[in-house]
């Protein structure tokens, strides 16, 4: 394997996702955990950055880290009883590590061989560098408007999803607010 | 492929969900601007309403001959008769659920419950016909997160919240895996897009990809609808949820969500994994993969939950079993969907569903009212309710003789047409296995007739009150199963073989 600055950078982001994925799981403090939830979402834009989807990146860093991770960390200073965890593990610990292992032994089998199948080969670094970075954003961004608000594109979803929010919204309201009697 | 792009045809297509998006609007506004004493009317108007609604959506046209005129939108959905007959039986499920909620103390007096129901069925409508990875995914997330919320609505109750929590916990996960086998697809093709030329379908049938990604999004897909329908090994959740949840909310999914996680198996299973004939120039048959792994499926699912009912003392509980048992059934019908002709596995699962739906939402009524008056929910507490309620126990009986599948009630028909389709399709140690079981589950359908006519209880002498909103509904839906497995039978079998015959085009 050619050593490269994508290289470096790539074990430089996929070990800060997952190292913090990890720490996330096992640190007892509950707002710790979060802060390493943000961390490990910074880890995957970087990787989105290294795949040449930069919007991708930034929405992760917008909405994840900036939107989502803010909120964790406000509803967790909000309901201090829970900011510690007195038991990080659970009794099925060992069987949940045996299935994951396994997941992960039979996802990575069963699709490494495709990369090989795709032919990218040793062009593939190559072949995303042939786009400027400031043409890739443009472009998507235009694209993803127009599917998105397209009759004959995915408008019906866009406008469901609309709906989705607005019931989520409402059965949060109703699950958690104070009865009034 | 090309889409139908027609102004008039794409909106009847969705006609349905913008008509219940404006209901769901009314009954918010209602709400706010009623008094609590009025409140209750609410339920009555978006139970009318959506019942309206199933009555009009028998008779929206839908684009006839090719798969290019049905499929609108861009090809999110797909609109044909089998979306059409899944949908009446969604709103009919929906409209029942309002109207049996109305007496629920803890819930009447809020207008968020028929709400969330509302954008639950919005969802499950959708999902009967979206033909799209997208569509398909923010369909179910709309039906499930509304359901969430409702199985965790009466917040008092721990049980209620607790259901609520496990739901959404257990609920996630599944989606997790849906989620991943469908980008796994679209990995793999490049396509959301299940039907046509460039589609999913054809794309993997062309045989040019490897096979074991392909089945492993298949297995993925499979553990995430396999949750929807509560199919054993998937089923944990189950008995928890219907018996924690507030009964009428329990009735709404155990029927509404199933029907329409069914819809979106079959239509899924045929177009995205397609048997040869379906076919364009096939090289790889997934048909002969998933055939077995669902008639797998659907003997454990019978078995185990026949086997586990036998010793519930809680009927909502036996019923959560009961129910696990009849998904079992149906996953018969959608083994028989790849080698029936004429669409006869989807057939009779659409007819299966459409009877279960009525009978299941009857029994839950009839818990309400017994709930309601004493307080209980265990089967012993059932004894001697003929003397104290003959019309309640009546109602129930015709419920019960239908989950059991005895003539006149619709479940006989229903159980008929799925064995018949499994038998046509080969699969005759599958239909054995289904007698049986249907053999198991008579006892302990029958068991509780007895116990509600033949054993003594102390308090017999204490009537218990039917209130007038519960006696029209329950009677209505009663006579619904009975005329669904007597005269109304042929027509709606014609309606379910059309909508099967659909999904072959």
């Amino acid at each position: 394997m050619e050593f490269t600055y994508e290289t470096v950078a790539f074990f430089i982001f996929a070990l800060t996702t997952l190292g913090s994925g990890i720490m996330v799981v096992t640190d007892e403090n509950l707002f710790h955990a979060s802060l390493y939830l943000l961390f490990s979402l910074f880890g995957v834009s970087g990787l989105f950055v290294l795949l040449v989807a930069p919007f991708l990146a930034a929405v992760q860093v917008l909405v994840y880290m900036g939107a989502i991770g803010i909120l964790i960390i406000f509803a967790i200073m909000l309901t201090r009883g829970m900011m510690k965890m007195d038991q990080v593990y659970n009794s099925q610990r060992v069987a949940a590590a045996v299935v994951a292992v396994l997941l992960f032994i039979a996802l990575a089998v069963t699709l490494t061989p495709i990369v090989d199948e795709l032919e990218f080969g040793e062009d593939l670094n190559a072949e995303l560098a042939e786009d400027p970075v400031a043409d890739v954003t443009y472009e998507t961004v235009n694209e993803l408007g127009k599917v998105i608000t397209d009759r004959n594109g995915f408008v019906l979803p866009f406008e469901v999803a609309s709906l989705l929010l607005t019931a989520a919204m409402i059965g949060a309201i109703v699950v958690a607010r104070e009865d009034e009697a | 492929m090309v889409f139908n792009t027609d102004v008039t045809a794409n909106f009847w297509a969705v006609a349905p969900e913008i008509a219940l998006a404006i209901i769901g609007l009314i009954v918010l506004g209602l709400d706010l601007y009623s008094r609590e004493s009025q409140r209750r009317d609410v339920g009555y108007f978006a139970g009318f309403l959506l019942l309206a609604l199933a009555a009009a959506t028998v008779f929206v046209p839908t684009p006839d001959g090719s798969l290019s005129e049905q499929l609108v939108l861009g090809g999110m959905l797909r609109h044909d008769q089998f979306t059409q007959i899944f949908r009446t039986m969604i709103y009919i499920a929906a409209a029942l659920t309002c109207f049996i909620a109305m007496g629920d103390n803890r819930m009447r007096y809020k207008g968020e419950f028929y709400l969330l129901v509302i954008v639950a069925t919005i969802g499950a409508s959708l999902l009967a016909g979206a033909s799209d990875l997208v569509m398909v995914f923010v369909a179910l997330e709309t039906l499930s997160i509304s359901l969430y919320a409702l199985a965790g609505f009466v917040r008092d109750d721990a049980r209620s919240a607790e259901s609520g929590l496990k739901y959404f916990l257990i609920g996630s996960f599944a989606t997790g895996f849906t989620l991943y086998g469908f980008s796994l697809l679209y990995g793999f093709t490049g396509a959301t897009q299940i039907y046509g030329p460039d589609g999913i379908g054809q794309q993997l049938a062309a045989g040019k990809l490897n096979d074991a990604p392909i089945i492993v999004a298949m297995m993925m897909i499979v553990v995430g609808f396999g949750f929807k329908i509560s199919a054993v090994p998937f089923h944990f959740w189950t008995p928890d949820v219907y018996e924690g949840s507030p009964t009428a909310m329990t009735a709404f999914v155990s029927v509404a969500s199933k029907a329409a996680s069914f819809a979106v198996l079959l239509r899924f299973m045929l177009a995205v994994f397609p048997p040869e004939k379906l076919a364009v120039g096939a090289a790889a048959d997934y048909s002969e993969l998933w055939v077995p792994l669902i008639s797998v499926l659907a003997v454990i699912t019978m078995t185990i939950g026949n086997v586990v009912a036998l010793v519930q003392k809680n009927i909502k509980r036996l019923l959560a079993y009961s129910s696990i048992a009849q998904a079992g059934y149906a996953l018969m019908g959608v083994a028989a969907i790849a080698t029936t002709d004429g669409g006869q596995g989807a057939a009779s699962v659409a007819f299966y569903m459409f009877m279960y739906i009525l009978t299941n939402i009857l029994a839950f009524g009839c818990i309400i009212v017994f709930a309601n008056a004493t307080g209980s929910e265990t089967i012993a507490d059932f004894a001697s309710l003929g003397r104290r309620n003959l019309w309640l126990a009546m109602f129930m009986t015709i419920a019960l003789l239908s989950l059991g599948g005895i003539p006149p009630a619709a479940g006989f028909i229903g159980k008929f047409y799925l064995f018949r389709a499994a038998v046509d399709a080969d699969l005759i140690l599958l239909a054995v296995a289904g007698v049986l079981n249907s053999i198991i589950a008579l006892y302990y359908y029958l068991v509780i007739i007895k116990v509600m006519f033949v054993d003594p209880s102390p308090d017999e002498d204490k009537d218990i009150p039917m209130p007038a909103n519960y006696a029209w509904v329950l009677g209505a839906a009663s006579l619904a199963v009975v005329l669904l497995g007597t005269v109304l039978a042929n027509p709606v079998i014609d309606w379910a073989t059309q909508a099967g015959l659909e999904l072959f085009i």
